[in-house]
């Protein structure tokens, strides 16, 4: 993975961003500053670390990224335990606990935790601050939805949150009553990563034509993971109810379900849902699929994200650099990115779905204008530069 | 060549004490408070922090008009979107915080505007569908851009590229936390550069109807009537 200099952003993040983030680095030049998480590769966090981290350095400050490793026990025990957190019904035992506070501490006596700030990000290493050294500002980075976590496995993971100098949530209704100072920090995507950079129209036309979606009518696209939270039967429904009157195409796209049983019945059950039906495409993507998801992105008309359940839903603000207006349920992070009439529309039912998706497609100035106010808006609020300004303030705030 | 008059010699003067341009950023600490009546909004507002009214006042305009929302502040927002009762929300948005001499007085205005909204009623207003009102701190900290200019000319360039928050920093929080008088343009404008009807011009806009870059466009286009025409407005 290349990763991007900072100049680089110049012509994407906002007037002067770039210059106000060297004076504001400036105040912090020479502090170290530590993150930790548990994968290198995979997933969001790691995805965002990996552009941030050479950021911060270049910067000036002393960045370091550290990341825990334990053997496969203590994964099942941090992914029981990330599922509990979000609310499923998910059994913790003793053993599993037991691994999930051995392992961290196993990684406390490998890894060097000295930084004038550390960010831990997630539940997975949260124990390690029971290994913090003398100096230094300790924050735990919280990035799942913590607005209704199973009662045990949170007054498990409290009991580590509350000996940490702050906490950091993507959005209030994810924080949670503690002791300690909680600040707001929405998650971001990078606009030059293979996810979200400009694609030439050759490259979106091949891509889509390798992905056997023809371009010859209006596309709906919904990029999720097949889970029922993403209600991808929702979405089938509300395309057929506006399949009556507007000739459209139906794309859902996510991740391959080989190691969630879950997904892969959720999966059956969509396929079993669009049938025959030639307009509706049901893509398994690779993890590393980025330069396709861009793709579809760019390609499609209106972009749907009607999940019943979300944490933040970075795939709008995607949707919404790539100039596409989104219709999306009221869950989690989607009502701060689905801004009602200016950049999408937010529904709470299928029929409210289909209703938005036909005026948008008999308003194609509308598609149009939303597009633009949505990148805007994104190049504003969403991208990697004003994440990278909200770390540095944190780190002259919490270190002066 | 038209004249040399004092009012052109002023414009062209330089300052003794330059401009020095600064920019903020805003960290957002949630104060584990959520409401969902509008009686709970008023009694819980009492007992928040300034920093918390300055946040939900203020400091809107240092967030992207759209999550701003379309009223001035967010307990206006709230009231009209989330909870849908448009008439406490016109109430609450119709404030102007610039009149307020303090944080506490702007507490205690919008205060007296719920209660005496709801003194009428027998049903207070909660939200149904929408999201509660979460209560919110502002800490800014202040990040000088090395930048200083002691000419109109100068000024008016500078002014033209830095990022909104400087236009915010000098705008509104020299004036509203820093109790500053009036707002860092106008001061300098009139002091330094001996512009005192520019300096009014700059001193009477209104950031909380049309944001920021509105207030940036209009001092720009002020600059550029003086610079034409030689003088002060």
């Amino acid at each position: 993975m290349t990763t991007a200099r900072l100049d680089a952003y110049r012509d994407v993040a906002p007037k002067g961003t770039i210059e106000f983030l060297r004076c504001l680095a400036a105040r912090v030049r020479g502090r170290s500053f530590l993150h930790v998480n548990s994968a290198r590769h995979g997933g969001g966090v790691a995805e965002i670390l990996h552009r941030l981290v050479p950021l911060i350095t270049e910067l000036g400050v002393d960045a370091r990224w550290e990341v825990i490793k334990g053997n496969p026990a203590f994964y099942t025990a941090t992914k029981a335990f990330h599922n509990a957190l979000q609310g499923r019904e998910q059994t913790i035992t003793s053993q599993m606990l037991d691994d999930y506070v051995s392992t961290n501490r196993a990684c406390a006596e490998r890894l060097s935790l000295e930084a004038d700030l550390v960010l831990i990000h997630d539940p997975q290493p949260a124990p390690l601050i029971e290994s913090r050294p003398t100096n230094g500002k300790w924050v735990w980075r919280c990035h799942i939805d913590l607005s209704s976590p199973q009662r045990r496995a949170w007054r498990l993971l409290r009991k580590y949150v509350s000996k940490y100098d702050a906490a950091i949530f993507s959005l209030p209704k994810f924080a949670q009553r503690l002791r300690i100072p909680q600040f707001l920090v929405y998650p971001s995507i990078d606009p030059l990563s293979d996810k979200n950079r400009e694609l030439p129209k050759a490259e979106v036309d091949a891509i889509l034509e390798r992905l056997a979606v023809p371009r010859d009518k209006p596309t709906l696209l919904q990029v999720s993971r097949f889970d029922r939270f993403k209600d991808p039967i929702g979405v089938i429904d509300a395309y057929r109810i506006v399949k009556k009157h507007n000739d459209c195409r139906l794309v859902l796209a996510g991740g391959g379900a080989d190691d969630d049983p879950e997904g892969a019945a959720v999966l059956t059950e969509v396929r079993e849902a669009a049938g025959q039906d030639p307009d509706i495409h049901v893509l398994e993507l690779p993890p590393n699929a980025h330069l396709e998801i861009n793709a579809l992105q760019r390609a499609a008309t209106i972009v749907l994200q009607k999940s019943l359940r979300e944490g933040f839903g970075l795939t709008v603000a995607e949707a919404l650099w790539k100039g596409k207006p989104v219709v999306g349920g009221v869950a989690g992070g989607l009502a701060v990115q689905v801004i009602y009439e200016l950049t999408g529309y937010t529904v709470n039912s299928v029929e409210g779905a289909a209703f938005r998706i036909r005026y948008l497609l008999n308003n194609p100035d509308l598609i149009a204008k939303m597009g633009n106010a949505g990148r805007e808006y994104v190049r504003r609020e969403f991208l990697i530069t004003r994440h990278l300004s909200d770390y540095l303030t944190m780190l002259v705030l919490l270190t002066q | 060549m038209a004249p040399v008059t004092g009012k052109e010699k002023s414009v062209r003067e330089r300052a003794e004490m330059p401009f020095e341009f600064v920019g903020c950023i805003e960290l957002r600490q949630m104060l584990g408070i959520r409401v969902e009546t509008e009686r709970q909004l008023a009694n819980f507002l009492k007992l928040m922090p300034l920093d918390c009214v300055y946040y939900h006042t203020h400091g809107s305009l240092l967030r992207h008009r759209y999550r701003a929302g379309m009223y001035s502040n967010d307990f206006a927002t709230w009231a009209a979107i989330e909870v849908r009762d448009r008439v406490l929300g016109e109430r609450l948005a119709v404030l102007d915080p610039l009149d307020c001499e303090t944080l506490t007085d702007l507490r205690d205005s919008i205060i007296a505007v719920i209660e005496d909204h709801l003194r009428p009623m027998t049903v207070v207003p909660r939200v149904v569908h929408g999201e509660p009102f979460s209560f919110i701190e502002s800490h800014i900290v202040a990040v000088p851009t090395g930048v200083k200019v002691d000419s109109l000319v100068d000024f008016r360039r500078t002014l033209s590229e830095v990022e909104d928050s400087t236009v915010y920093y000098h705008a509104l929080e020299a004036r509203v936390r820093l109790k500053r008088k009036q707002n860092d343009f106008s001061a300098w404008l009139k002091d330094g550069l001996g512009l005192p009807g520019l300096a009014a011009k700059v001193k009477a806009l209104d950031p909380y109807t049309g944001g920021l870059e509105r207030v940036r466009g209009q001092i720009l286009a002020y600059c550029d009537e003086v610079l034409a025409k030689g003088y002060d407005l």
